[in-house]
């Protein structure tokens, strides 16, 4: 996958370890549906790679997660982690937005993931889309009211 | 490039595309400086998998996050709604939707209907000439007979109706309200060269297809075969005069960012509500104090955007989703005045199709729709494709507190002071946003959504710009007179957004490029009195 971001935000061990664990609470892997999680391999790659306008947003979710976690996120146990991510959901603000668009603008055009919602993974154009003409007798009640412009 | 040129236009977007072409008849040197860049066709997000993330980077529409070279920042920290533009050619129609209303004939006389702000110093007879010029140079897709409109005819059949055109028809229905298929900037069939619409779904970011009518395809590559010469990454400082108090040429900045100077007989400004003011006021001399053409004090005065509704709905049956312009179908029910709903004016309803899967997610999650977590795929299959729903587009009262300025500290790339921008949301403006959340629930409703939200205002929507440097008789009250030229200066034209009186309900690339031809062509036949 082609990064649109420019150059990749620098991230510590420690800040990729807390983003991968925070990209698998927002989107799990759905096995039954064949669906990876948001930290699966290449698309946890997409996103660091990717982050781009959102970087200095999402360092900040993660060190404000630190603070509500108090200590390391990606350290922590499993309740605790959960714990936190929700709180961080819940009181982040522009930061949590920056967050779901970096996780979700690679999640969603991952291959497998396409696939699974019923899309072709392929780009808009050349090929386009079909939608149908539709029917336009629902336009008779419309034409049957007459003119509402008002003369000035 | 110190040699005099007859014509130097600012901007080359949809109304300095305009007023080249159409003047490029007159066989006087025209010069075009634009501080963007060409778009290719090939660099427009449908090109890539990634098209709705670069649709949040580099082809966002708020200038200070997409952040090119080529952009000028904006302090907006002070306005509840944000800027959206785009620099380069083709202006903001390279990221418009394509929405292509008239204004109607009620909108140049509100101050005789209503009672508020004023009448235009012209009406809609006088511009119906060009709106029908304006529709062929462009190609629009419509159906005649709207009954919210004198007639008029549209030069392609319209859009697809769809799946959401439909749902959303039949809730209109059953509401007993007007709709039509909106006049779209958008081919419907081949035209003029132009491909027509394959549904790529992605207009606002940018038509690979060329189907959309952004001017870099159609007014500008007309004006350059007639001799206009347009040059890119010019970066225009400040408008000179000289001591007759005439202007004489522009000091800009070049590619490589080195200082020029651009002398010209005549000067159009044509950079938008908020670049035009910026360029005004930046052009300080001692003649002029305040800003070029500011006598008035106006200039910068009076900023209107189009409060933006936004009203969705999730509905059991699959809509359209990513796929097909977002232009469809437009209701003006609520267009004119009825002051038993608490506010005078109206606005359009703009109904939309839906949203592609990034998008999706993201609205979903941030709405609480879509959870975090083990829920997140089972909500994410129920939601993803089954939401369509509308903006409404209010008409904003121009109001002389609502200003661009000069930040005093913010600059551009090139040192030049950058706009600061003050808007607050009138109390005629949020009950004409609460009135239209409430219609827009009902007929949604009446469509058969089981699920409605909205955003109100709609802070990312500052896509329209205007009032910045109105138009009128009186230039005590008005910044250009009746035919656009300044009532200070003799030989400066302003041909954007910012000469509009009034802002309509409507969007306003239409009018805009409609009243860039009225004034080339009140020039044209004024050739030998110009300056009088």
């Amino acid at each position: 996958m082609s990064s649109s971001e420019g150059a990749m935000i620098p991230l510590t061990e420690a800040q990729c370890r807390s983003l991968r664990v925070l990209a698998a609470l927002m989107i799990p892997a759905d096995a039954g549906a064949g669906m990876p999680g948001a930290d699966d391999d290449a698309i946890f790659a997409d996103i660091l790679a990717s982050l781009g306008r959102d970087g200095p947003d999402v360092l900040a979710a993660l060190d404000a997660l630190d603070g509500m976690a108090g200590g390391r996120f990606g350290d922590l146990g499993p309740a605790e982690q959960e714990a936190a991510a929700a709180r961080l959901q819940a009181e982040g603000g522009p930061m949590v937005l920056a967050l779901t668009r970096a996780v979700a603008q690679c999640y969603y055009r991952d291959d497998r993931v396409v696939r699974a919602i019923g899309l072709e993974p392929r780009p808009p154009f050349p090929q386009g889309h079909v939608v149908e003409q539709g029917d336009w007798s629902l336009l008779d009640p419309v034409r049957e009211r007459g003119p509402i412009w008002r003369q000035a | 490039m110190t040699d005099t040129v007859d014509v130097l236009i600012i901007g080359a977007g949809a109304a300095g595309g305009a007023i080249a072409w159409s003047l490029a008849e007159t066989r006087m040197r025209i010069v075009c400086l634009e501080q963007g860049d060409w778009t290719k066709p090939t660099e427009y997000p449908s090109n890539g998998r990634d098209w709705e993330a670069k649709q949040l980077a580099e082809f966002h529409y708020n200038p200070n996050r997409r952040a090119r070279e080529t952009d000028y920042p904006i302090n907006e920290d002070d306005s509840p709604i944000k800027i959206a533009n785009f620099n380069g050619v083709g202006g903001g129609t390279i990221l418009y939707a394509g929405h292509y209303p008239r204004f109607h004939p009620s909108d140049f006389r509100v101050r005789s209907l209503d009672g508020v702000a004023d009448d235009w110093p012209i009406d809609y007879a006088t511009l119906a000439p060009f709106y029908a010029e304006n529709d062929r140079m462009t190609g629009v897709s419509g159906l005649a007979g709207d009954p919210a409109y004198p007639p008029k005819e549209p030069v392609m059949p319209p859009l697809p109706l769809g799946r959401s055109g439909a749902t959303l028809a039949s809730g209109l229905n059953r509401m007993g309200w007007h709709w039509w298929p909106s006049d779209s900037a958008i081919a419907s069939t081949e035209y003029e060269g132009r491909a027509g619409c394959i549904n790529l779904g992605h207009c606002t970011g940018g038509c690979a297809q060329g189907a959309k009518a952004s001017s870099d395809i159609t007014y500008w590559p007309a004006a350059i075969r007639a001799g206009v010469e347009l040059r890119t990454r010019c970066c225009v400082r400040e408008i000179t005069v000289n001591a007759e108090g005439m202007a004489s040429g522009v000091v800009y900045y070049d590619a490589d960012g080195v200082e020029r100077f651009q002398a010209a007989e005549v000067v159009i400004v044509a950079c938008n509500g908020i670049g035009t003011p910026r360029i005004l006021l930046n052009s300080v001399s001692g003649r002029f104090p305040n800003g070029l053409a500011n006598s008035s004090g106006q200039v910068g005065r009076n900023l209107m955007f189009h409060p933006y509704a936004q009203i969705y709905g999730y509905f059991d049956a699959p809509q359209d989703g990513h796929r097909g312009p977002g232009n469809c179908i437009w209701s003006q029910e609520f267009y004119e005045t009825d002051r038993s709903r608490g506010f005078v004016r109206g606005y359009t309803f703009e109904f939309t199709r839906g949203q592609g899967p990034v998008q999706a997610a993201i609205t979903g999650m941030m709405t609480g729709r879509i959870p975090w977590g083990a829920g997140h795929h089972a909500a994410y299959r129920t939601l993803f494709g089954h939401r369509t729903g509308m903006v409404a587009i209010c008409e904003d009262l121009p109001e002389e507190h609502n200003t661009v300025t000069l930040d005093p500290k913010l600059t551009d790339g090139n040192g030049i002071p950058a706009p600061k921008i003050t808007y607050r949301l009138s109390e005629n403006s949020r009950r004409m946003l609460h009135h239209a959340v409430a219609r827009g629930t009902e007929v949604l409703r009446a469509a058969g959504a089981h699920d409605v939200g909205h955003e109100a205002p709609l802070a990312v929507g500052g896509w329209h710009l205007m009032g910045t440097a109105r138009m009128g008789t009186d230039p005590e009250r008005s910044v250009v007179n009746e035919w656009g030229r300044s009532h200070d200066v003799k030989n400066l034209f302003v041909v954007d957004g910012s000469v509009f009186v009034t802002s309509a309900g409507v969007n306003p690339t239409c009018t805009i490029q409609a009243l860039a031809l009225y004034v080339a062509d009140s020039m044209k036949r004024r050739l030998a009195t110009l300056f009088e």
